[in-house]
């Protein structure tokens, strides 16, 4: 023998690495049915594990990785990313508890919510705190698995882990109805050519028409650029909201879907994109049922080829709202938003041009190319163009979505369209644009709410999530939530927002001491993160040295 | 971008050619970039994560990171803008903030603290996060978690530069972190400790687990770099041995042509070996009062039971005197001698020429007898040359790539990161193997056929393709000859009668065969699943009638590629460490060449070819050899039937033993020689891709330890040659002037480029990689076509004795594991010897994984334990060769391949019982 050796070295069963169980593997494949796996739809399997064994196990893990022949790790990587995908819980059978913690519900008492669920609900539930839900109007929201309760009590949400109903489908203009009204002739008209295709550029252009995303990019520009890019073409439909404070697309989607997928429909054909793509976030597991009630119709009247439309649900990631990151998780990988250039209009979904629009930006497609180019455009104040849905929440007394002319300004939404401030609140501050837009104040609150318009103070309109702060908040926690979220919601990708999210929390905690260092990581942020998400976090905290130098303390 | 494209770098014009991005353009105009997830080695792309390559692009509303940025016509670009400095120096603040204090670093030649020092950022104003807790279960790597930085490389490095597929990079924002496999410890994950992650990770928070203390601080960075060559296996892969006190402490890839700084773990942790202390100080000679038996073991640790320690005088005396004896009374046909494909070319062209001038017999042989003797005679008779018609590396141009009788990934790992990266990028694999080989899992096709019936399936192959007049008309009738009896003789060999020999469905058959025939570029890898069969030779000859009568000969993208096994396999064989050739193939029994050489040598040869290296041993066994001489070579653990083979050393008159350890061979010596191991030496090797290499001592020799060409020289002195060799140079020189391979290839030549390919058309030329592009270089120049018929392996399945045994590697171990078994990281992590079943099987056999069990055949019993492994076919058994305490080969069957000489190593019936 070569030396003595044991030394209580563990004998090797296998070799090495993990190995599949072959009933895992059966597991998995009944779960996953018999059609040939796809790369792309991971994400999908993985929700599909889940809903059938509440959670992910390693062992079906790793038949899963077997089954579609992929390292484990590119899986875990994946099924870690999402915030709703839970691995190897201790107590899969108990159901999944999530409390909304992001900024308008936090004004609505979250965090004590969480604390006394936490507390009563031990053995229960998984209770966790969670992002923005989109049902900012009805804080505090709590996630019961995929079941939402809004202004949730304590007492409301044991009440709910008990009768587990599911929600009913939004009341919604289904086909039949929208057909009736006239729905899907615009369409139809372009198809057989009476409405040329240069002739809905031109309108579109002269709407004025700007993505209601967030981002604000000329529509028509946009179209005319994947158009002229070589085939195959795609077409992803943003629908991913998620934005704190945000909720009009769910808005859209509940009341007038099809008002959408004409929109859908049409920007497609002007592109001329082979397949589409829903990009629908797990939050709206309603909509989800009701597209796929409406769709069907909508192929079966031949308006969309069979497979040609896919809905993709998110899993519980912001960041996957950011149009290069969703390519990357329809894809079915971890949302990283990509380089730029190249553009996702040149290089996007599987490499092709892409063209990835809001769902609010493809809903007003309809009214524009019917009612008019100039009569949509005229309908902007203050030099904006159109009409856009403001999500208002906060200290006002009617929160909800508010479609109103775009351009308009805080004051006159708070006062003329949500019932004016909150009992016994008094307008102090808002955030013009969710969580990224940076925070002014009441003295400001009469500059239009547009893109552009608010530059010069460091802000921007956004998703039009308008959050109303009252003299009882206090700005610096407003600031901590926020960062906190960023840090949450952060790939994790690139430096600057990974670390700097993290590192700016924890500075916020003594704002005055770490102003200087504060500014300079604000800087850095800003101009070396990759994306909107590392370069907009940063906003707040200038807003709050900027504005509201009276709650640093 | 199409052409070049200028731009303003710091307000100097600059051109950037196609494919370059800012960083590449900065870096060649002299401009240094900070930059810690970027390295500019080649199979890592840019990824732009970690922000630390900031520039300003004039008119951009953010900075750009350079790494990944690609210029535009006109684009002003300025590296050094107070916007710039003040990303960079935020992003070196924000990660310091998280590094563990440079006091306790785990590592400090590290590219982090390189450019934090650059730019002056000592400390960090951030406050610090917990650290996390590090992994150090694995033998070889330690993970320090509090020290990554999370730029990815080592996912590159272990996804997309070696497919190891372990690292992730899991969860998100300030949680994201490295995983391996499902965040498994390291010590438990799929990790192939392939070491590339350590050598792309700026910041040593993946590490030499032996470069760190049990605190995890990092060692003093080495003082000496020395470029060698990797002596593990036929890849060839260049390498640096880091030097400190005389002691090799790390290990790193260097860009060689057939492994671009990759390394597998044998040559990244492999070396300690050298530093073991069993390691042979003192030439031995064996006790008078110590008789040989077959059965004899040795303790090497303390060999003094069996031997005494004697001068060099003494012993090379002994040695030598020994083989004169017998010479003098029996004449040089008693005596025989192995060389090693393991030494370098200067070596076997020595050994070679020891045993033919000194001994007076072609009695010379190394183990390629034991792996692709069958592959050079098919190989031979087909296309006139042993030797690979392309590099493994042409893959990168194939779009269909067959894989047959290859554990790629464990026995020429490096090769496959190249194979995997082809199909990845796109090429068809298609993997033809008994065993579910790791690679399958990149394989577009797996054709896990009966074990034994490779000509029932190639054959059927070949039926399609000259049934479906798939094959390229104009190739066959221009460069090959026996076509049309092949055809006539593939007839009857029907896929749907085919099917139920070799387990492949007929419609499966001729897909592949469809798929092959049809490529643009096809080549063809095999391994010792081909080689190592009583078919062994007719399996080739199958593979090269493929190729040739597809013309997938001679161009880039396509050929012929025997995988061979040792470092030094193609090399030792050119240099003519074969009974029936002299160096470059040229046959002894022609007397021209004999004439050349005698001419060239002073002294006359014998013209009759001499016995391989199984017929060696059996003419031991039969007294009719009487001396062997057996440098740096281990029949003892790598011959079938070692019961057999261990006698028949046991029965030698005179055995003089040549090696670093007292090897299980050397247990039978009468004296033992110690020699300089790889890392101690300089010499040429030629690998796989037949590139000439050049390798270089690092350490000095322990103790008395003496070279072994100047051992081969002495003993030859002490035989009556007037041998004056100065050293490897010399006998370079003297190979290079008589063999035709080594033209232009000169010994400075290859100190001052490390690596040229023959055949080389002049000195300043590269060599050709593809070869016979016009022409074969056989009498007609035209590849001859031989068809063959099934045979059965020897030995098949009955009721005794029902499962196939099929023996090889690991890919910790190498080759009878003298070495490998002596390294501690290699050892730790492969400990044990193992016979691996299906899972089936075990419960069949009602057997648990971890059980011992007793296996036998006709020659032998070992008692092992069982491995459960998914990979190995249903109905078979395989069991690694390089554990001495269950030697496979006292259990493999002796029958050789009548044309190679190769025995049976891939099936034998075998028996399976519980043996606790
Ligand atoms: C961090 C981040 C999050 C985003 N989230 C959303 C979102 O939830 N929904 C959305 O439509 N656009 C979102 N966007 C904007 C998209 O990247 C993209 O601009 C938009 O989908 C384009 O459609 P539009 O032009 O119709 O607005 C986000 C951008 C960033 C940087
Ligand atoms: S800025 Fe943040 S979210 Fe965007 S890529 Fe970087 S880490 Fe990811
Ligand atoms: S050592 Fe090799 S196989 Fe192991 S994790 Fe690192 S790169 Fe991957
Ligand atoms: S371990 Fe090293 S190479 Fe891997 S992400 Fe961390 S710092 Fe980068
Ligand atoms: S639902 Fe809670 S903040 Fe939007």
């Amino acid at each position: 023998m070569v030396r003595a050796r044991g030394r209580g070295k563990q004998r090797k069963l296998h070799p090495r690495g993990r190995s599949v169980e072959p009933a895992a593997l059966e597991a998995v494949r009944e779960v996953l049915g018999v059609e040939p796996l796809r790369r792309d739809l991971l994400i999908e399997y993985l929700h599909r594990i889940q809903a059938h064994y509440h959670h992910l196990s390693r062992l079906h893990l790793t038949a899963l990785a077997a089954e579609m022949r992929l390292p484990m790790a590119e899986i875990y990587e994946v099924a870690s990313f999402y915030a709703h995908f839970h691995i190897d819980s201790e107590n899969p059978s108990l159901p999944v508890l999530r409390v909304c913690t992001s900024l308008p519900c936090m004004l609505a008492s979250a965090d004590t919510l969480l604390g006394q669920l936490r507390g009563q609900l031990s053995g229960r539930a998984r209770v966790l705190p969670g992002s923005c839900m989109g049902r900012c109007d009805c804080a505090p929201v709590v996630a019961i698995d995929a079941r939402y309760i809004v202004n949730a009590s304590p007492q409301s949400v044991r009440t709910a882990l008990d009768d587990r109903v599911e929600e009913p489908l939004p009341s919604a203009t289904r086909y039949v109805a929208y057909v009736a009204d006239g729905g899907y002739q615009l369409l139809q008209s372009c198809r057989i050519g009476k409405r040329p295709l240069t002739d809905i550029l031109n309108k579109l252009e002269a709407s004025g028409l700007r993505g209601l995303g967030g981002a604000g990019f000329p529509t028509a520009h946009k179209w005319r650029t994947v158009a002229s890019a070589p085939g195959p073409r795609y077409m992803v439909v943003n629908a991913d909201e998620g934005e704190p404070g945000t909720f009009k697309d769910r808005d859209y989607l509940a009341r007038e879907p099809h008002r959408v997928l004409e929109g859908v429909l049409l920007a497609a054909w002007a592109v001329g994109a082979e397949k589409i793509y829903i990009y629908l976030r797990d939050e709206y597991p309603e909509l989800y049922r009701l597209l796929a009630e409406e769709l069907p119709a909508v192929i079966e009247a031949g308006l969309a080829p069979a497979g040609g439309v896919e809905v993709r649900r998110g899993a519980g990631a912001y960041i996957c709202g950011e149009e290069s990151a969703m390519l990357e998780s329809i894809e079915g990988k971890r949302g990283l938003p990509r380089h730029r250039p190249p553009y996702v209009a040149e290089q996007g979904l599987f490499g092709r041009p892409t063209l990835v629009q809001n769902v609010e930006t493809l809903y007003w497609l309809r009214e524009i190319l019917e009612q008019g180019a100039e009569r949509f455009a005229a309908l902007g104040l203050n030099g904006a163009s159109g009409l856009r849905a403001y999500s208002v929440s906060g200290r006002v007394r009617e929160p909800g979505v508010k479609r109103a002319p775009a351009g308009i300004s805080a004051r006159q939404l708070i006062d003329e369209y949500a019932g004016g401030m909150a009992e016994g609140h008094t307008f102090r501050a808002f955030l013009p644009g969710g969580a990224s837009g940076g925070i002014l104040p009441e003295r400001l609150a009469d500059l239009p709410l547009d893109f552009g318009s608010l530059d010069e103070h460091g802000c921007f309109v956004g998703s039009g999530a308008l959050i109303v702060l009252s003299d009882q908040d206090d700005l610096s926690a407003v600031t901590r939530n926020l960062m906190a979220f960023f840090a949450h919601e952060s790939c994790g990708q690139c430096t600057p927002c990974r670390v700097g999210t993290e590192k700016a929390a924890e500075l916020l905690r003594a704002p005055v001491e770490n102003e200087a260092l504060l500014s300079e990581l604000a800087e850095a942020m800003t101009n070396a993160s990759i994306c909107g998400l590392g370069q907009a976090a940063p906003n707040p905290v200038r807003s709050l040295y900027r504005f509201f130098r009276d709650d640093l303390m | 971008m199409n052409g070049p494209v200028s731009f303003f770098l710091d307000d100097r014009e600059v051109t950037a050619t196609p494919g370059e991005s800012l960083w590449d353009v900065a870096r060649r105009e002299g401009t240094e970039i900070p930059h810690l997830c970027h390295t500019p080695k080649p199979g890592y792309r840019p990824d732009g994560n970690c922000r630390a390559c900031m520039v300003e692009v004039e008119g951009e509303r953010v900075l750009a990171a350079a790494c990944i940025r690609q210029p535009q016509a006109g684009m002003r670009v300025s590296t050094g803008s107070p916007r710039v400095e003040c990303a960079r120096r935020t992003v070196f603040e924000l990660l310091l903030a998280d590094q563990p204090p440079r006091t306790q670093a785990h590592r400090l030649d590290t590219s982090f603290v390189h450019w934090c020092d650059h730019l002056g950022v000592s400390e960090s104003p951030y406050p610090a996060r917990k650290p996390p807790e590090p992994d150090r279960s694995h033998p070889a790597v330690a993970w320090f978690p509090d020290a990554c930085i999370q730029c990815q490389l080592c996912v590159r490095a272990c996804r997309e530069v070696q497919h190891n597929d372990v690292i992730g990079m899991a969860y998100r924002g300030g949680n994201t972190r490295v995983i391996f496999d499902l965040d498994d410890r390291l010590a438990e994950s799929t990790c192939v400790a392939c070491g590339e992650c350590v050598q792309a990770c700026p910041t040593g928070a993946l590490m030499e687990s032996a470069r760190v203390n049990r605190m995890g601080e990092g060692l003093p960075p080495a003082e000496k770099r020395v470029p060698s060559i990797c002596p593990y296996c036929g890849v060839g892969c260049q390498l640096d041995f880091l030097v400190d006190d005389e002691r090799i402490v790390a290990v790193e890839g260097r860009d060689g042509p057939s492994n671009h700084n990759r390394l597998c773990v044998k040559g990244r942790f492999g070396f300690d070996y050298i530093h073991h202390p069993q390691r042979l100080t003192r030439p031995l000679i064996r006790r008078d009062d110590a008789p040989k038996a077959g059965s004899g073991t040795v303790d090497p640790a303390d060999p003094s039971s069996h031997f005494r320690e004697a001068s060099w005088e003494e012993a090379l005396d002994v040695a030598a005197n020994g083989f004169k004896k017998i010479r003098e009374r029996d004449g040089g046909e008693a005596l025989a001698g192995f060389g090693s494909a393991k030494g370098s070319n200067e070596e076997a062209y020595l050994v070679q020429k020891l045993v033919r001038t000194g001994f007076g017999t072609h009695n010379v042989d190394h183990c390629t007898r034991l792996c692709h003797a069958s592959s050079v005679a098919a190989l031979f008779e087909g296309i006139g040359s042993g030797a690979v018609t392309a590099p493994f590396t042409t893959c990168a141009e194939s779009d269909v790539i067959i894989v047959t009788g290859s554990n790629t990934s464990a026995n020429h790992p490096v090769a496959a990161t190249f194979l995997k990266q082809a199909a990845v990028r796109g090429a068809t694999l298609i993997v033809i193997d008994p065993r579910g080989v790791d690679l399958v899992a990149y394989a577009e096709h797996r054709l896990l056929f009966q074990p034994g019936s490779d000509v029932a399936l190639l054959n059927a192959m070949l039926h399609v393709i000259i049934e479906e007049d798939l094959y390229d008309h104009a190739f066959v009738a221009n460069r090959t000859e026996g076509f049309e009896e092949l055809r006539t003789h593939i007839q009857p060999y029907r896929p749907e009668t085919m099917a139920p020999i070799c387990g492949i469905e007929a419609e499966t058959i001729r897909r592949v065969a469809r798929i092959y025939a049809g490529a643009k570029a096809a080549v063809i890898f095999w391994g010792m699943g081909i080689s190592q069969h009583v078919h062994g030779t007719d399996n080739v000859r199958c593979l090269i009638a493929l190729a040739t009568i597809c013309g997938q000969v001679g161009r880039p993208g396509t050929g012929l590629h025997p995988l061979r096994g040792q470092n030094n396999v193609q090399g030792a064989s050119d240099a003519g460490l074969i009974p029936m050739f002299l160096p470059d193939y040229q046959s002894v029994e022609d007397a021209a060449t004999r004439a050349r050489y005698e001419q060239a040598w002073g002294v006359k040869l014998p013209a009759k070819r001499g016995l391989t290296v199984v017929e060696i041993i059996d003419a031991a066994c039969g007294g009719r050899i009487k001396g062997l001489y057996v440098m740096g070579e281990n029949p003892a653990m790598s011959d079938p039937d070692l019961n057999h083979a261990r006698a028949s050393l046991a029965r030698l008159e005179h055995l003089v033993v040549q090696d670093l350890f007292l090897t299980e061979t050397a247990f039978h010596a009468d004296v033992v020689l110690p020699a300089a191991a790889w890392p101690e030496k300089e010499g040429t090797v030629t690998n796989t891709n037949r590139q000439v290499q050049m390798g270089r001592p690092a350490v000095a020799p322990p103790g008395e330890v003496r070279q072994d060409w100047w051992i081969v020289q002495q003993l030859a002195r002490r035989l009556g040659l007037d041998w004056d060799y100065q050293g490897p140079a010399d006998v370079y020189r003297e190979m290079s002037s008589l063999m035709a391979s080594l033209k232009h290839i000169s010994w400075e030549r290859l100190q001052r480029e490390d690596s040229v390919t023959y055949p080389c058309p002049g000195p300043d030329e590269p060599g050709h990689e593809v070869v016979f592009w016009d022409r074969f270089p056989t009498a007609s120049g035209r590849a001859r076509l031989v068809p063959v018929d099934i045979i059965p392996p020897d030995e098949l399945p009955d009721e005794k004795y029902p499962m196939v045994l099929i023996t090889g590697r690991l890919l910790e171990h190498w080759h009878t594991g003298a070495m490998t078994r002596r390294s501690r990281a290699l050892d730790a992590i492969e400990p044990e010897a193992a016979v691996s079943l299906a899972p089936a099987d075990l419960a069949r056999l009602e057997l648990n994984a971890g059980d011992r069990v007793r296996v036998s055949t006709r020659r032998g019993t070992i008692q092992i334990p069982a491995r459960a492994d998914p990979r190995v076919p249903e109905g078979s058994l395989f069991i690694p060769f390089c554990y001495v305490e269950a030697a496979a080969n006292l259990l493999t069957n002796p029958v050789l391949d009548p044309y190679g000489k190769i025995p049976e190593f891939k099936f034998c019936a075998a028996q399976v019982e519980d043996g606790s």
